[in-house]
């Protein structure tokens, strides 16, 4: 009977190797809900700023905002981010650091490149449709390719990130073709959605 | 029973090289410093049960420098990763047995 529980612990010992050395298991559930409701306080500051301009046609997929509101709404944009990347780094180090692991580690290079990919091109391209003034466009482009980034990434962290990659990008699909509701289906999908996921990963890890 | 623990393989009944394969058969490679630092062992202790599974062929070794540093890195065999999958079993039909 004794070789039985060292049995399990030999399969639990290789278990645990096989995800610690090819998954980033620190990623933190709570920094999704942290970047969810700083999404959804940008969100509602953009809606004011674009409802305060007058004679806007909001269903129109070339918004005509005067240049210093499109630059209030780039401003709080990269806010958001900012805020969101920030707050992810600390809480996800203090969770490295409570379970003794390691944080910059291959599997979270791993991670971070295979983020970054497709995110970089969304990000470029969105650049390219403000240049050319198509904003409508651009709401459903982040959603799509951050649900993109999330289904790249997943195979280097927890499997789950793969179904809200699904459920952005479905997001995003919907979101093109109402064109000019894209402020709604952004604060959903980066708001509702990393509030609920992030605090499903919470419970589900870190509990 | 005695059928089943001959699918056990001798050269897996440390922890420490129980480890290091089920590392190496999820990653395409993996260096010296990685492994210890997942297995949290010592040089001393890890460089012993890598050569060990080197001497039964289940690892591979190649050394390459990166600048002037002289990286290690170890990846599974073909022959490694069939043993190991037969451990595997081996200690699952022996719980499914038992239990």
């Amino acid at each position: 009977m004794e070789n039985k529980t060292q049995y399990l612990e030999d399969i639990s010992q290789i278990r645990s190797m096989m995800e610690r050395s090819s998954r980033f298991i620190s990623l933190s559930g709570l920094s999704g809900v942290f970047a969810g409701v700083y999404a959804l306080a940008g969100a509602f500051l953009a809606h004011q700023i674009i409802n305060n301009e007058i004679g806007i046609n909001y269903q129109s997929k070339f918004l005509n905002l005067s240049s210093g509101r499109l630059e209030q709404l780039v401003i709080i944009a990269l806010a958001v981010l900012g805020l969101a990347i920030g707050t992810g780094i600390i809480l996800t180090t203090q969770k490295a650091r409570k379970r003794g692991l390691k944080i910059w580690d291959k599997t979270a290079k791993l991670l971070t490149i295979n983020l970054l990919i497709p995110l970089i091109t969304g990000g470029i391209l969105c650049l390219i449709f403000l240049h050319h003034g198509l904003v409508g466009v651009i709401a459903p482009s982040t959603l799509i390719f951050y649900g993109l980034s999330l289904i790249n990434a997943s195979k280097y962290t927890f499997t789950d990130i793969r179904y809200l990659g699904f459920a952005e990008i479905a997001l995003g699909l919907i979101s093109a073709y109402y064109v000019g509701f894209g402020l709604y289906f952004w604060a959903l999908g980066f708001g509702i959605l990393h509030i609920l996921y992030g605090a499903i990963m919470y419970f589900k890890y870190e509990r | 029973m005695k059928n089943l623990l001959n699918n056990f393989n001798k050269a897996f009944e440390n922890r420490v090289r129980l480890g290091i394969m089920s590392i190496l058969v999820v990653n395409d490679f993996v260096d010296f410093n990685r492994l210890k630092e997942i297995l949290d062992v010592t040089d001393g202790n890890l460089a012993s049960h890598l050569k060990a599974l080197e001497k039964e062929k289940y690892v591979v070794m190649s050394k390459e420098f990166i600048g002037r540093k002289p990286n290690t890195k170890y990846k599974v065999s073909s022959a490694g990763k069939k043993a190991f999958e037969a451990h595997i079993n081996a200690l699952e039909n022996l719980l499914k047995g038992s239990s």
